[in-house]
């Protein structure tokens, strides 16, 4: 995020606030893949930032590698993505249905594992650039400076979760993912897959994950670990928003954005703080009100 | 031939066995009542039939056999399973619950015929079509699974205890709404209920189920009349 | 077989003699640095048995217990060689052993706390916040913590002047100290404590109703098992003689699960397995950097190789290891048993549930 320093306080304050409203917006949608596997199976994917990551460098690779122009290196990561999500649900997933919340977290755990690896050994633990499709420079408005990043970021996170919302709202696989996803047993009666749902699911997960990596990537360093950050705050969104509810996952990333760059420009020694106050949130919201902004406080079966 | 037999079906749930060797036959175009008390097996029968238990034993559709079949491969030969608790798509509105109901379906005209007919049979999903089902009343969700069944163009309806937490009145036209469709959409209709009285009215022939176990089985009529039926189900 | 000296049986026996054998040769044979690594499986073990407590009998997901190692550390760091105390001058490292397990063990009860409202996926989101908050935390206080450059110790030598190379002495140390924890934890386990505690694990509303009190059985396992990390997390320090912030990645709080998983939950021997696995498997992994699968080589990752370890053993063996020698154990005996004319066991006629499992309220319905 560019920061340039403006005239006045307020005009400081603004340009935080639309900073943290662009890496808000990357929160927003990694928090909102974690959110639609939640709602499916009561489990956060914790390896969702690797495998956004993992995207992210493959996106990379088509770039720097194979050439391609940098509109079809993200449509295509982005297919490549959801192929990735709808394979390793099937594969790695599918198996242990019905299993614990310990089994379940530590697949993920390892799933994480494997995929960190895996692009270590790839790409390598060397930091890279990533270019970024937006160019330099700002948007001059009444002595405010708002960098094209920023501004490139929220709009694409925008249209994604805009096709997203309209994907489950208004199209009939979406509202049969929907039905699965809340009411499995009762949509199997119905003639609903529930399994492939699922994978579709992770399918859909991993293609909106795979943005999230790649509207942030040219703001840090591409390296193995550079989601996850990323994914600790994009968890902290989803809490804070309620983990059961999409536009909660979205709003809660979005605040957390928000609060981390006012954070981290207010508050001294708030850079590395960022983490420490994410956990503090977690905690504060868990112990308040578990359900989060936007979630039911549902009575949960024993 | 039936259009559903059940031969010499065992069903349970881990090492608690809730079936014993229960054989039903269900005639096309007929209703069909399941009698029995809290525990006697009549809903893992129609678990049973739907895929949703693990059963041992015969069970045929239209003289193909779908023992054990994945549920969702079962519903979309046409059997329409209203479980206990209706299965509402609760957070959904009553319109997203009925196209739910026609989600294997590919004749696009014949689904707006059904769905057409739906808002005859009860016209105020018509104008409560965005309403959040679980806003509805106890009654309205049973028709709502009903109307959303029938989206299916099942050819066999599995209803489990309609009856329950209703009140008598809306019970008695939900019955009605079912005899009704059977007759007039020649809908074979298998239900479950501890409702002795109105399921032996509706039905042609009856089965009761004690611990797992048919004990009686007949014609509805003559059940009705039978001493050991009226004095344990019909309060006599 | 069925001989018995001194009440144990002889197998029992010759089993724990040839497991002292072992102990007492390893540092005698291998080299330096090998025995320096066993130095450490032990500090793992100790942080494991800790993990396990919280985890695998009272079934509270953490994946911070890293956090603790990183106060025990620190602990044992700043006061043996950054902050010398007024008149005590630096702390000798003996003593900072236990004060380092009281410290993290503080940390631990204070965790638990807030812990007694969460349940399962949110308590592992809150510990996965803790371990990726160490590191940050660490570094942003470094006036205190020494910061990035970390903290060096002197190495630790042997007391009393003992025969043996500084590694030795260490491997010996570590060993005894995972010993005598071992002993309390093993009765903890055995005890009400140990029964509360799998209460709570397999239903929490059973317990209760069963009179347990779930915020002083659910605290106290945090307590305990960060009390085992720190003191794990000051013997690594002591081991390594340095200390800073990237010690303590989100990487060690998951190496300890994964530890704890491969090796068995809830059992007693499962830690020990998992400790020599997590320490050994990465340095197989480095040494077969020509093992290829096709154009890729596997070796030198252990992230890999952990990853897809720990998938088989929680899909094909849930009880880790142990559960499969425990499993190996049983059937070889039933053989031994068949062949002596005892009946196998009728195998149960019972019909499995579904995949969507059936609720027994059905049976009512």
């Amino acid at each position: 995020m560019i920061e340039l320093v403006a005239g006045n306080p307020v005009q400081a304050f603004v340009q935080q606030v639309v900073s943290g409203l662009a890496s808000g917006a990357v929160y927003a949608s990694l928090a909102l893949s974690l959110v639609l596997i939640y709602r499916a199976m009561d489990v956060a994917n914790f390896a969702q930032g690797e495998m956004a990551m993992f995207s992210t460098f493959i996106a990379y690779a088509l770039i720097t590698g194979f050439h391609l122009p940098y509109l079809i290196a993200f449509a295509l990561t982005i297919a490549i993505s959801f192929g990735g999500g709808v394979l390793i649900e099937r594969v790695v997933i599918r198996p242990f249905e019905g299993s614990s919340v310990l089994t379940l977290v530590i697949v993920t755990l390892a799933l994480f594992s494997i995929v960190n690896g895996t692009a270590g050994l790839i790409w390598g633990y060397v930091f890279k650039t990533f270019d970024s499709p937006f160019q330099f420079g700002a948007v001059h408005f009444q002595g405010l400076y708002i960098g094209y990043q920023d501004l490139g970021i929220i709009g694409v996170t925008l249209v994604v979760l805009a096709l997203v919302f309209v994907f489950f709202r208004y199209t009939k696989l979406g509202l049969a993912m929907r039905a699965a996803s809340l009411y499995p047993e009762a949509s199997r009666l119905l003639g609903v897959r529930t399994g492939w749902m699922l994978a579709f699911g992770w399918g859909i997960s991993a293609a909106v994950g795979a943005v999230s990596g790649m509207m942030i990537a040219p703001v840090v360093f591409l390296d193995p670990g550079f989601m996850q950050p990323v994914l600790l705050f994009a968890f902290v969104g989803a809490v804070l928003g309620g983990i059961e509810s999409p536009l909660g996952a979205v709003v809660g990333g979005v605040l957390v954005g928000v609060l981390l760059a006012l954070l981290g420009t207010y508050v001294p020694g708030g850079e590395n703080l960022r983490i420490a106050m994410g956990l503090v949130v977690i905690v504060a919201v868990l112990l308040i009100k578990p359900a989060g902004l936007f979630g039911r406080s549902e009575v949960r079966r024993v | 031939m039936a259009l559903l037999e059940l031969t010499d079906v065992h069903a349970g749930y881990g090492a608690i066995k809730a079936l014993h060797g229960v054989s039903v036959s269900v005639e096309p175009g007929s209703i069909v009542a399941i009698l029995g008390a809290n525990g006697a097996g009549k809903t893992t029968t129609l678990r049973s039939i739907s895929g949703m238990v693990k059963s041992a034993g015969r069970i045929t559709f239209d003289g193909k056999e779908i023992t054990n079949h994945k549920p969702e491969d079962i519903a979309r030969r046409g059997i329409a399973h209203v479980p206990e608790g209706r299965g509402t798509l609760a957070q959904l509105t009553v319109w997203e619950n009925l196209q739910m109901g026609a989600y294997v379906r590919r004749d696009r005209r014949r689904v707006k015929q059904d769905y057409d007919r739906v808002m005859e049979y009860f016209p105020w999903m018509g104008r409560r079509r965005d309403q959040v089902a679980a806003l509805l009343s106890g009654g309205e969700q049973q028709m709502l699974a009903i109307g959303r069944a029938l989206m299916m163009a099942p050819r066999l309806l599995l209803l489990d205890e309609p009856s329950l937490g209703l009140a008598p009145i809306v019970i008695r036209e939900i019955f009605e709404i079912v005899g009704t469709i059977s007759k007039e959409q020649d809908l074979t209709v298998l239900i479950v209920e501890q409702n002795a009285n109105l399921a032996l009215r509706a039905a042609q022939r009856a089965y009761v189920l004690e611990v797992g176990r048919v004990v009686l089985e007949g014609p509805a009529a003559e059940l009705a009349r039978h001493e050991s039926v009226r004095k344990s189900y019909l309060g006599q | 077989m069925n001989a018995r000296v001194a009440g144990f049986p002889i197998y029992t026996l010759v089993m724990a003699g040839v497991a002292l054998i072992v102990f007492i040769g390893i540092p005698l044979t291998t080299n330096s640095f090998q025995t320096f690594q066993f130095a450490n499986v032990a500090a793992f073990v100790i942080a494991i048995v800790g993990l396990n407590i919280l985890t695998g009998y009272s079934g509270q997901i953490s994946l911070g217990n890293g956090a603790f190692m990183a106060v025990g550390g620190y602990t044992t760091a700043l006061l043996a060689a950054k902050w010398p105390l007024p008149f005590i001058g630096f702390v000798p490292y003996g003593y900072t052993i236990p004060l380092a397990g009281l410290v993290a063990a503080l940390l631990g009860f204070l965790i638990g706390i807030p812990a007694l409202r969460l349940r399962g996926i949110y308590l592992a989101l809150a510990t996965f916040a803790l371990a990726l908050a160490v590191t940050p935390v660490l570094n942003n206080y470094d006036g205190f913590t020494g910061g990035h450059a970390g903290v060096f110790l002197k190495s630790a030598t042997p007391p009393f002047g003992l025969d043996l190379s500084n590694d030795q002495w260490l491997y010996f140390m570590c060993w005894a100290i995972a010993a005598i924890l071992y002993v309390p934890a093993f009765l903890m386990l055995r005890s009400r404590t140990g029964r509360a505690w799998m209460a709570i694990r397999d239903s929490e509303t059973a317990a209760v109703s069963s009179g347990i009190s779930l915020a002083y059985y659910k605290t106290l396992a945090f307590g305990i098992s960060a009390f085992y990390a720190g003191i794990a997390g000051s013997l690594f320090v002591i081991n390594n003689a340095y200390v800073d912030p990237d010690s303590y990645s989100l990487a060690l709080s998951l190496t300890l699960l994964i530890g704890l998983v491969i090796g068995g939950l809830a059992n007693v021997w499962g830690p020990i397995l998992g400790g020599l696995l997590v320490v050994w498997l990465p340095y197989f992994a480095e040494k077969s950097a020509g093992f290829r699968l096709g154009p890729i080589s596997l070796g030198g990752k252990p992230d890999i190789e952990f990853g897809i370890v720990l998938i088989l053993i929680v899909f094909f063996a849930p009880n880790g290891l142990t559960g499969l020698i425990g499993r190996g154990i049983r059937w070889y005996r039933s053989k031994r048993d068949a062949g002596r004319g005892a009946a196998p066991l009728p195998a149960p006629a019972v019909l499995e549930e579904a995949t969507q499992g059936g609720e027994p309220s059905e049976i009512i319905g």
